[in-house]
């Protein structure tokens, strides 16, 4: 479903490469952890999976197409089929939390009642059924990133990226998160995950891809999040 | 696609770079203005070639009293001289048919010039126009039922060359102006891209296609162009009302300069418009390919 074939990234002012001769295969269904410390090329990982850059080396395969082949119109057709959260939301702030989910689809062209049939459906999912009609700035930092997820998962993506998306949040909200995000998970949505949420980590107990410097050194079923510790 | 989504952005990026919008209005306009002045130019210049004859260099005009066999003789002269290229002759008749045509605006004069006053004549294309006193010499005035030769292209070359100069010359500034306006555009659009980062970042990660994200900034600048063509007819039109039609009354009454027709503001009005929309438009579409990630 996901795969790396000896992938490096070399960004174009750097000498060290972001990512390192990186081969990895991840199944359709699985809940990832993606961890290491900062700069081992977490983020870069996820932004080859959705070709928002392209590797300088080897061969990235999404959902059985190899975006290195991929052409530039046939990119939007393969970010339909992924969601993404971040660390920071990224919310629009001049639209209610209904409006956001439905930017989604609206920009997609999905059908006016598609739209409206859906976005009270995942918002009752993400637990703000009664916030619709809120603006970002109404919400707490933990309410906001479940309308991110709303969005990323509104479109029933085969794949969901998420950037440290409890990085901002305190760990009681965070656990409010991964609990959606496992419930996800459930539904067959392959879930990649970025953190340095130790707590996290070792309490789900999922697989644990480590970078660092760039490279693999260590890939674990049911893994935690430093050895020995 | 989503007209209202579509219109609403392009209404809230206009709006947003208030100031910007207008400079690139405004320069749009001066240089689709000007473009429009060189093309009505241009037109005149052909319409005074139809009035002028075009290519005539040189008129003989024949004395009231010649004789069939004068004429006949003048033509053979004509016909077989070197340095005449073609000749066509023009009789009473057609002179004053061409007098009506040439002062259809003054009809007073029209009515009091007998059909017979004006001259019969040849006119005639030189091989070489600079030998016209070659030829002058050929035919001297007052002889053999010549009355007058007449060098009509001297006259017509400088008056040409000087209106030929005249639609240069806007034509150059129109597209300097045309230059500081695609720059403009180009500025205007790449700060409309920043202040939709957002969106369009968004509209990226969840795999709008390219075209719809790039199409509230394309009308976006085309709508622009359309105001910025609007404000040049509405220039062009003032113009013609307040300067052509009323400074340059007497002339045009004179028929020496044709006048500013309203058909012909009608005639390149779209074109002022298709230019001013099309620029903007491709302007815009370089410049979301060139500067900006959408
Ligand atoms: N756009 C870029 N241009 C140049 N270098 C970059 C770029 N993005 C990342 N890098 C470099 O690539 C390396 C990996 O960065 P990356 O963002 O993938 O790390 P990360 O693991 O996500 O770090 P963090 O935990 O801090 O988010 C770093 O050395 C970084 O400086
Ligand atoms: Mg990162």
């Amino acid at each position: 479903m996901i795969e790396l074939q000896h992938v490096t990234k070399l960004y174009p002012a750097s000498a060290r490469p972001a990512l390192d001769d990186v081969s990895t295969e991840i199944d359709k269904g699985e809940f990832v952890f993606l961890i290491g410390s900062s700069g081992s090329g977490k983020s870069t990982f996820l932004r080859l999976l959705l070709k928002e850059d392209d590797p300088t080396r080897g061969t990235v395969v999404v959902n059985g197409k190899t975006l290195n082949t991929m052409s530039k119109w046939q990119v939007p057709k393969l970010r339909r089929t992924m969601g993404c959260v971040f660390q920071d939301f990224r919310l629009l702030r001049n639209r209610t939390v209904a409006e956001n989910v439905a930017f989604a689809l609206e920009v997609i062209n999905k059908p006016h009642r598609t739209i409206k049939r859906v976005v009270p459906e995942v918002l009752e999912m993400v637990g703000l059924e009664g916030k619709a009609a809120r603006l970002p700035h109404e919400l707490s930092g933990g309410e906001q990133q479940r309308v991110a997820i709303a969005r990323a998962f509104v479109n029933r993506p085969l794949v969901l990226l998420a950037d440290e998306p409890t990085g901002n949040l305190d760990p009681e909200t965070s656990e409010g998160i991964m609990l959606l995000l496992e419930r996800i998970n459930r539904t067959g949505t392959t879930v990649i995950m970025a953190t340095h949420d130790y707590h996290i980590v070792d309490s789900m107990r999922r697989r644990v891809i480590e970078l660092n410097g760039g490279q693999i050194t260590r890939d674990q079923s049911r893994g935690v999040y430093g050895v020995g510790r | 696609m989503r007209v209202n989504f579509v219109l609403s952005e392009v209404a809230t990026g206009l709006r947003r770079n208030l100031t910007m919008t207008v400079a690139m209005i405004l320069t749009t306009a001066i240089s689709l203005g000007l473009m429009g002045t060189g093309l009505l130019i241009a037109g005149m210049i052909s319409d005074m070639k139809e009035i002028y004859y075009d290519k005539v260099q040189v008129s003989i005009f024949l004395a009231d009293d010649v004789t069939d066999e004068q004429r006949t003789a003048i033509e053979t002269q004509l016909s077989d001289s070197p340095e005449v290229a073609s000749f066509v002759y023009e009789s009473k008749e057609e002179a004053y048919e061409r007098f009506q045509q040439q002062f259809s605006q003054q009809p007073e004069l029209v009515e009091n010039t007998p059909p017979d006053a004006l001259p019969e004549s040849f006119r005639v294309e030189l091989v070489n126009p600079e030998r016209y006193s070659v030829v002058a010499a050929e035919f001297p005035n007052g002889q053999n039922g010549v009355d007058q030769v007449r060098d009509e292209g001297d006259f017509l070359d400088r008056l040409f060359s000087l209106l030929n100069g005249a639609r240069n010359a806007t034509i150059a500034v129109a597209v300097v102006q045309a230059l500081a306006a695609l720059l403009l555009i180009s500025n205007t659009i790449q700060l409309a891209a920043f202040n939709r980062r957002n969106e369009t970042n968004i509209m990226r990660l969840v795999g709008a296609s390219r075209w719809y994200t790039q199409l509230p900034f394309i009308l976006e600048a085309a709508l622009a162009g359309l105001i910025g063509a609007l404000l040049a007819v509405g220039g062009l039109v003032l113009t013609k009302v307040l300067f052509v039609d009323k400074t340059l009354a007497g002339p045009i009454k004179a028929g020496i300069i044709p006048p500013v027709d309203w058909s012909a503001i009608a005639t390149i009005s779209p074109i002022i418009a298709a230019a001013g929309v099309g620029l903007a438009a491709v302007a815009a579409y370089v410049t979301l390919r060139l500067y900006v990630r959408l």
